[in-house]
């Protein structure tokens, strides 16, 4: 086999692989999304539990995907959980907007969903989501629900 | 007594032989930026080892995407979670599969000739007569070696791994009836780039170093009579799987231990 059509099979190699590697990145994984690609601003959400929110949670508004959670850390001086998200661009909220943490489905993902307010200034950069309601731990919940039957038992044997 | 000194001896020959590894390893990392200025005999090497093993690697891609889409579904459909078969074997083939499974096919497929040329060159002095001419075989015929393997086993894992997918692809929506829009948006949100894709890559890319060092060591250091080449081409396929199955564990541990 002489040279130059060596060079072009190894040429057509490193072409395929190239191919290949980019069908990963963009077909089976979320280099589309707008994770990486695609202009974002930064808003801060407080909460007083995060419940089981991870970082790279997705954030959606009336179901639909806008944005994604950067990091969640705790702020020592109030003991909030502060969520730091990164929304497109191209979406705004207005400034009294509340955020949410919900569950997919019963036992899926948690993520941030944006309820939008009546303001009629937009949140900007560096904006902090104040007008919060924290995760549902389902132990707190079952809790309150054992204790509320406890009481109500207690009252009737009473009567 | 004596039986310390067997073991005393044992010893001291495993640690031999692993400083031999190492400054061999060395001295072939050293010629590397020889072997990278003629890239002409690197390109004649990827097409030796890296296209050759094209269709093998592509065959066992295909196969290995259709058994797991196949096996998976039954247990998946137990947790009504069949949707997510893609997830699963996107997941399994980026970080472990392909790049493991096209390390153990390229340490058979490539290493096994590389081994079994250098071998032969060496048996028919044609080594020795390098360096008669003051040439340095490491650099002339080594270096491009080990550079085409490490530049085409990540290609290759790529390659296992995409079609390994579509080979999933083929049965889930194909033959199960998956929705082809979950498949795909479901993969999407679970893998990430750079944490898996990315990883994967650096993965195949240590065991492109590991099995290209271990088949030209291997062949560098054979025996030179026919049934010292046939040993060490034994010694490749046994050496490089097993050094990739152990670094895989240590790199998975390293990559992957943080949820």
């Amino acid at each position: 086999m002489n040279k130059r059509s060596t060079e072009i099979f190894v040429g057509l190699f490193v072409v395929l692989g190239a191919l290949g590697l980019l069908f990963l990145a963009l077909k089976a994984a979320n280099l589309a999304s707008f994770s990486n690609g695609g202009e974002t601003y930064v808003v801060q959400a407080r909460f007083d539990n995060i419940g089981g929110l991870k970082a790279r949670a997705p954030v959606r508004s009336a179901g639909v995907n806008v944005g994604r959670v950067t990091s969640v850390v705790l702020d020592t001086q109030t003991y909030q959980g502060v969520a730091t998200l990164e929304i497109k661009q191209s979406v705004v909220f207005p400034k009294d907007s509340s955020a949410k943490i919900l569950t997919a489905g019963l036992l899926g993902d948690q993520y941030i969903g944006i309820e939008p307010g009546g303001d009629t200034k937009n949140l900007a950069a560096g904006d902090v989501i104040t007008q919060t309601q924290s995760a549902v731990v389902l132990e707190n919940l079952i809790g309150q629900f054992l204790f509320d039957k406890a009481a109500d038992g207690g009252e009737k044997k009473e009567q | 007594m004596n039986a310390l000194q067997l073991l005393g001896r044992r010893a001291l020959d495993v640690f031999a032989a692993w400083g031999h590894g190492a400054v061999f390893f060395i001295e072939l990392l050293r010629a590397v930026p020889a072997g990278l200025a003629r890239f002409g005999l690197v390109v004649t090497q990827i097409h030796a080892i890296g296209n050759r093993s094209l269709v093998i690697i592509l065959a066992s891609g295909l196969a290995v995407g259709f058994v797991l889409a196949l096996q998976l579904y039954n247990t998946l459909t137990n947790f009504g979670a069949a949707e997510s078969l893609g997830l699963v074997v996107n997941l399994s083939l980026v970080r472990e599969l392909g790049p493991v499974v096209t390390a153990l096919l390229f340490a058979g497929r490539a290493g096994t000739s590389l081994t079994a040329e250098i071998g032969l060159m060496k048996a028919g002095e044609q080594i020795a007569a390098m360096e008669l001419m003051a040439i340095d075989p490491r650099k002339r015929v080594l270096a491009p070696r080990f550079i085409a393997g490490v530049i085409a086993m990540p290609l290759l894992a790529a390659l296992f791994s995409a079609i390994g997918i579509l080979g999933a692809w083929v049965v889930a929506v194909g033959l199960i009836g998956i929705d082809a829009g979950n498949f795909w948006s479901i993969q999407q949100n679970g893998v990430d780039v750079w944490r898996d894709v990315g990883n994967g890559v650096v993965k195949s890319a240590v065991f492109g170093v590991i099995c290209t060092a271990v088949a030209l060591y291997q062949g560098y250091e054979t025996e030179a009579t026919p049934e010292g080449v046939a040993y060490a081409t034994t010694r490749t396929v046994v050496t490089a799987s097993l050094g990739v199955l152990a670094m895989d564990f240590i790199l998975t541990a390293l990559m992957f231990s943080t949820p």
